[in-house]
């Protein structure tokens, strides 16, 4: 119970902390986005439409705190404010419209790309040191170090526009329209499988090492050489009692990892004109359209923050020496 | 004579310990193939951008040449769309995406020290507040963060760049190093240190800090290799300055000059090679030091097969 409320303690502090930045950032610079939208304009406004601009952005000059508190209840309605570059749409629409892109498939990709760079992991730290385990960590670190929208735009150019074996760009063909249906099932599938394959590549190598160690460092533990020698049988001691164990630090990481995968699928997103919220955030950063960008700020840290909760308390349950907390350090 | 040298040895062994310590480190990290060959493509790396100007063939901003040329002799990565040379740009670019990468990286690392090291030495009130702190910016979205950050700050030239990259890259070194430290706080010659009057700097940095240095050296690897990543995506992006010469804002050009569209794929695929060259010199060394700080990494085969042969190599290795 004391593990729960301090687990949704944190998720609120840093839910804070996340709208704070998000408050802050934009007031410690420059201008506002009522004068954006008068250079978008070119000046041809007249100082009552400017006036009625500021009124609906919700530019005053009340003191801050009052703005603090303005900003913090618009946020609890789920009112994220009006785009500049789809003025007049709501951010709050913008962003329920691309979410479900991001998520199917930042979400689909991660998650296959852990189960596999796990299992390989599994396997590598068994025959440590042996051929395989030599060359494709190697290989891994290799891609862990590559540019994400680099190894995206070489397999764009080779697979998708000199071979033509996948769709150049978007989420589904131009042509046909959003229903239910196989055939556009099928469509959004054949779109999604050359970003989903970079993203696979490109984090694969991150899991098999982090298995990998952490697997060598349980396989070298005392209770694993004791049920070897009581002869427990190979499966059982790879996956029961090894696997089991060392996949506890790859957990904190996937919740970890997420922030990063968000944010590499966002250049991603951007490669493949893939209508999910990395792509609108680069709209909206060429834009300067600060309203979307802060929302699609706000809704990334949300997600991540939920995961990474969800992933805690999940981690709470299967090692229970997380739920006692961290004695002091020095006293 | 008698008296003093009975003094003496009390204050002395903390001393000459971490030199020693210190010095087999650098030996056995030369000794791992791993971290020995990214120290090899490191060193080039660094020589390239030391010696750029002498060693790029042609004006890297000249528009003289052909364009969207193909790989030939005389322009060994071809040239851009407005005739320009790839390689010359590559390496003139390689000062400002090293520099920026570098400088962040060492920037995140102190950081990461003090953020990491003097809260759970303090521990109390002070570790729960930092280690929030930690937790929070871990948790926050890092690229998406940079992004919001760098649209914001309209001028953004190399150094804030690596500004930016080093103040918000330091999370995950602090965390690590609050961990070893908190291992250590509580030994004997820490309690010996603060028992002779040291000051808690001194302990820190003197007695504490060399212990961890091969920490300090992964994680200043570790935030090189996400410094140099971040800086390419924010300047492939557009978002740093497109009129300095790097890495980044080569494929910046590249990709606004569509040089996939025209086929040109030596654009993209020579700086994009080198950051990820730069990138795998880091973590293969990062790798290496990983394996020499981890004895369980380094052990040749698993368990019972190998058991005695293990037996017999270890005296030799430690």
């Amino acid at each position: 119970m004391k593990y729960l409320a301090s687990r949704v303690g944190f998720l609120v502090l840093s839910l804070w902390a996340a709208v704070t930045v998000n408050f802050v950032l934009p007031r410690l610079m420059p201008g506002n986005p009522a004068i954006l939208m008068l250079g978008r304009y070119k000046g041809q406004l007249t100082p009552r439409a400017l006036h009625a601009l500021k009124l609906q952005f919700g530019v005053t000059n009340t003191p801050l705190w009052q703005q603090y508190w303005v900003y913090l209840g618009h946020l609890l309605h789920g009112n994220l404010g009006l785009s500049l570059t789809y003025y007049p749409v709501p951010v709050g629409q913008i962003i329920a419209q691309s979410l479900p892109w991001t998520l199917g498939l930042v979400g689909t990709a991660t998650i296959i790309s852990m189960v596999l760079g796990t299992a390989v992991g599994v396997y590598l730290a068994w025959n440590h040191g042996h051929f395989w385990d030599n060359v494709l960590s190697t290989v891994a670190m290799f891609t862990a170090a590559l540019p994400y929208f680099w190894l995206a735009l070489l397999l764009l150019y080779f697979l998708a526009y000199v071979y033509h074996w996948f769709p150049l760009a978007h989420a589904y063909s131009t042509g046909i329209n959003p229903t239910w249906s196989w055939s556009f099932a099928f469509n959004v599938v054949r779109h999604a499988l050359l970003p989903a394959l970079t993203i696979v590549i490109s984090s694969l190598g991150g899991w098999m090492i982090g298995m990998r160690n952490n697997m060598i460092q349980t396989l070298g533990e005392d209770y694993i050489t004791f049920a070897e020698a009581k002869g427990v049988k190979k499966g059982r001691l790879m996956f029961q009692y090894a696997a089991r164990n060392a996949i506890l630090p790859s957990l904190t990481s996937f919740a970890m990892s997420l922030g990063f995968v968000v944010g590499g699928a966002l250049l991603t997103e951007v490669v493949f004109s893939y209508p999910g919220v990395g792509y609108q955030l680069l709209v909206a950063v060429q834009n300067e359209d600060y309203p979307l960008m802060q929302g699609l700020f706000l809704v990334i840290a949300l997600a991540v923050l939920l995961a990474n909760f969800v992933v805690e308390m999940l981690y709470g349950k299967l090692d229970p020496r997380t739920r006692q907390g961290q004695g002091g350090a020095y006293s | 004579m008698t008296q003093s040298s009975d003094l003496e040895p009390v204050v002395r062994p903390a001393i000459p310990k971490p030199r020693a310590h210190r010095s087999s480190v650098w030996r056995g990290f030369f000794g791992n193939k791993k971290a020995a060959f990214g120290f090899g493509i490191f060193a080039v790396f660094v020589v390239i951008a030391i010696f750029a100007p002498l060693l790029a063939p042609y004006n890297p901003q000249a528009t003289v040449f052909t364009p969207l040329q193909g790989p030939s002799w005389h322009h060994w990565f071809g040239t851009t769309a407005t005739g320009q040379d790839v390689l010359s740009q590559m390496i003139i670019g390689s000062r400002v995406s090293l520099g920026i990468g570098i400088s962040a990286g060492i920037m995140a690392t102190a950081l990461a020290i003090l953020l990491g090291m003097l809260p759970a030495y303090l521990g109390g009130k002070t570790d729960t507040i930092f280690t929030t702190i930690t937790n929070i910016m871990l948790v926050i979205p890092g690229l998406p963060l940079l992004i919001v950050i760098t649209a914001y700050v309209h001028q953004t030239d190399t150094w804030t760049l690596a500004l930016v990259l080093g103040l918000t890259g330091w999370a995950w070194g602090a965390r690590v190093l609050r961990s070893q430290t908190l291992t250590y706080v509580r030994r004997d010659f820490v309690v010996a240190a603060r028992l002779a009057g040291a000051s808690h700097w001194h302990i820190l940095i003197h007695e504490i800090l060399p212990n961890m240095l091969s920490l300090v050296v992964a994680n200043l690897m570790f935030a090189t290799l996400g410094a140099v990543l971040a800086t390419a995506s924010l300047q492939f992006l557009g978002l740093g300055n497109p009129n300095s010469m790097s890495w980044g804002t080569m494929l910046y050009w590249a990709q606004v000059g569509q040089a996939l569209l025209n086929g040109a794929w030596w654009w993209l695929v020579a700086p994009g090679a080198a950051i990820a060259l730069f990138g795998s010199s880091m973590a293969l060394m990062n790798f290496g030091v990983d394996e020499l700080t981890n004895p369980r990494l380094r052990q040749a085969r698993r368990i019972s097969k190998e058991f005695s042969r293990k037996q017999s190599r270890r005296p030799t290795h430690d």
